[in-house]
């Protein structure tokens, strides 16, 4: 019952003079078409079709106008419709009864259906705060479960050490130490994520653009993601001619990153990893490409919500949010395909100034 | 390693665990450590024993590192390198105009760390600068103005030329975007990165030996760029 009545007018909002304006103007524009009919219907006709019109009224429109409808729509049936016509008086006790019958239920209709309404309204908020709190409960898990991991090995690792000190060889030590030194590098990853996701939703994100060498930005990047992509074949395409660029180094910097990052935990090693940058009239193009598994297609449109994460592997669900969230900072747009052969296919395009050339000088040694 | 072991290095941080990683690792390669928790106890400790180097973190209990550096430059030569969890390209600037020779991230990897310490001795160290800079392979003769990688003349032009002595005299030292426009564009092109990345992208073709890994020119991000003799 909720259902019919409100469900499929959820964000049917009108604000309150024109719902007082529309109330008047349905139930004077119905009374009129009544009027001119009256000679084939009786004036008990015309009361239901008002009160029918008043019902529809009162499933859209706040509580003030309905009443302010109801009362209008008796008024203007006992003038104009209940005998005598033309007056407000009444002229026998039958229609007395009618017209006391009429405003009665008038009101309660509006009332009743007001009161629906209302009901309804807080069952929605319920449930909308319940799949709230599920959701949230998801993602607490899968967060928690992506802190505690590397806290657990650190825990566990630095145990062993202190317990077994002397008696671990140099071989077992090392192995504990490289986990130990993994899951602090793994941690700090989080926490940068997390401190960027937080950024960006304050909406404190104002890129600070200067010039900048876009090949020099990726070499910078593959320099720090070494150790990670240390087994892929990197091949990066950048033309010699691609002039200085105003961007934030900072943010452009972070995407890429957060991409070729992804490529190394998710694509097999061996794998060629592809990143190219170019310009197109005004904008800046960066595609990144790799021969991984890909994303599943019925998928491609969450990948960049925060928190999602392909499947079951691991991860906080954040660094391609951010990717999305930085590259709109910049007013530009990121795409996720599939390539046809396989592995997935992000294309950025930014808005960019780039720097008129540079007269070439004359050589002096 | 006897002349590390005199070479003492004063640690001004106030979380203990940190100040106690750096003793064990330092001392581990021979220099010796002083520990100060406060800024207060750090300029004591520096003006009693004047260390060597100083690695100052940046988030003190009693003042903002950046004061304290600004305090100690008024007196202190000796290099001082900026330990911090701040990340952010401003405070990294602020730092090394105000006098800091270097500045690391916090969390930061040891073998990074003592890479910075070992640079900025050496750069403090008195050195006869001779009329040649060399540099694993890369030779800059001043006197005849003239630059050779592997005993092969290379052509540079005057501004390139003028960017490689910079750097060739301040080997492992991060300079600054506007301290590198200051000293070859003039102070009106502090604002003209755009030069700068023009000159270091074709300083970088001539000496570097992939351009895709430059061992020489390293970028700091939002920084500057720091140069290095390159690795065997």
């Amino acid at each position: 019952m909720q259902d019919i009545f409100v469900t499929p007018f959820i964000g049917f909002r009108i604000g309150q003079p024109r719902q007082y304006l529309f109330s008047i103007l349905s139930v004077c524009l119905v009374s009129a078409v009544c009027f001119l009919f009256y000679s084939y219907i009786r004036a008990e006709v015309v009361a239901f079709v008002l009160l029918l019109t008043l019902s529809l009224i009162a499933m859209f429109f706040d509580i003030l106008p309905v009443l302010l409808t109801a009362l209008l729509s008796a008024l203007i049936w006992d003038y104009f419709f209940l005998p005598p016509r033309y007056d407000f008086g009444v002229g026998n006790t039958a229609d007395r009864i009618l017209l006391s019958m009429y405003f009665v239920i008038a009101l309660v209709n509006a009332v009743l259906t007001y009161k629906i309404r209302q009901i309804e309204k807080i069952a929605r908020q319920k449930e909308e705060k319940a799949k709230t709190v599920k959701l949230y409960n998801t993602l607490l898990n899968s967060l928690s479960h992506e802190f505690k991991t590397p806290i657990a090995t650190i825990i566990g690792a630095t145990d062993n050490l202190l317990e077994q000190m002397g008696r671990l060889s140099g071989d077992d030590s090392k192995k504990l130490l490289t986990a130990i030194s993994v899951a602090g590098l793994r941690l700090n990853r989080h926490v940068e994520n997390l401190l960027n996701m937080s950024r960006l939703e304050s909406g404190i994100i104002q890129p600070k653009k200067d010039w900048h060498d876009v090949h020099e930005m990726i070499v910078s990047i593959l320099h720090q993601l070494e150790e990670p992509l240390a087994d892929r074949r990197i091949i990066v395409s950048v033309r010699e001619e691609l002039p200085p660029a105003r961007l934030d180094y900072g943010l452009m910097e972070q995407v890429l990153y957060n991409l070729l990052h992804n490529a190394a935990l998710y694509t097999p090693p061996g794998t060629p990893v592809f990143i190219s940058a170019t310009r197109f009239a005004r904008e800046l193009i960066f595609v990144v490409e790799d021969d991984g598994p890909g994303f599943p297609d019925n998928e491609i449109d969450k990948v960049f919500d925060k928190f999602y994460r392909r499947g079951r592997t691991g991860g906080t669900g954040l660094g391609l949010s951010i990717a999305r969230g930085f590259v709109e900072a910049h007013n530009g747009t990121i795409e996720l395909t599939n390539r046809p052969s396989g592995g997935a296919c992000f294309i950025i395009s930014v808005p960019a100034c780039f720097s008129a050339a540079i007269e070439e000088e004359e050589y002096v040694s | 390693m006897k002349s590390k072991a005199t070479t003492k290095i004063l640690v001004i941080d106030d979380e203990t665990s940190i100040r106690n990683i750096l003793e064990i690792t330092l001392q581990t390669y021979g220099y010796s450590i002083l520990q100060a928790a406060t800024a207060r106890e750090g300029l004591q400790l520096t003006a009693a024993h004047s260390p060597d180097l100083i690695l100052l973190d940046l988030g003190l209990p009693d003042e903002s590192g950046h004061t304290t550096l600004k305090k100690m430059r008024e007196w202190f030569g000796k290099p001082v390198i900026i330990l911090s969890v701040f990340s952010g390209e401003a405070d990294i600037i602020a730092a090394l105009d105000n006098g800091a020779n270097d500045y690391l991230v916090k969390p930061f990897r040891t073998g990074e760390l003592l890479a910075r310490i070992r640079s900025a001795l050496r750069s403090a160290a008195p050195e006869d600068e001779g009329p040649v800079i060399r540099l694993n392979g890369l030779e800059i003769d001043l006197s005849s103005r003239t630059v050779k990688r592997d005993n092969e003349l290379l052509k540079l032009t005057a501004t390139q030329y003028a960017l490689l002595v910079l750097f060739g005299r301040n080997v492992g030292k991060v300079l600054t975007h506007q301290y590198l426009l200051r000293e070859i564009w003039g102070s009106d092109h502090v604002d003209q990165l755009q030069y700068l990345r023009v000159f270091i992208a074709q300083l970088r073709k001539k000496i570097e030996k992939d351009v895709n890994y430059p061992e020489h020119i390293i970028t700091e991000s939002g920084v500057g760029y720091r140069f290095l003799a390159g690795s065997n």
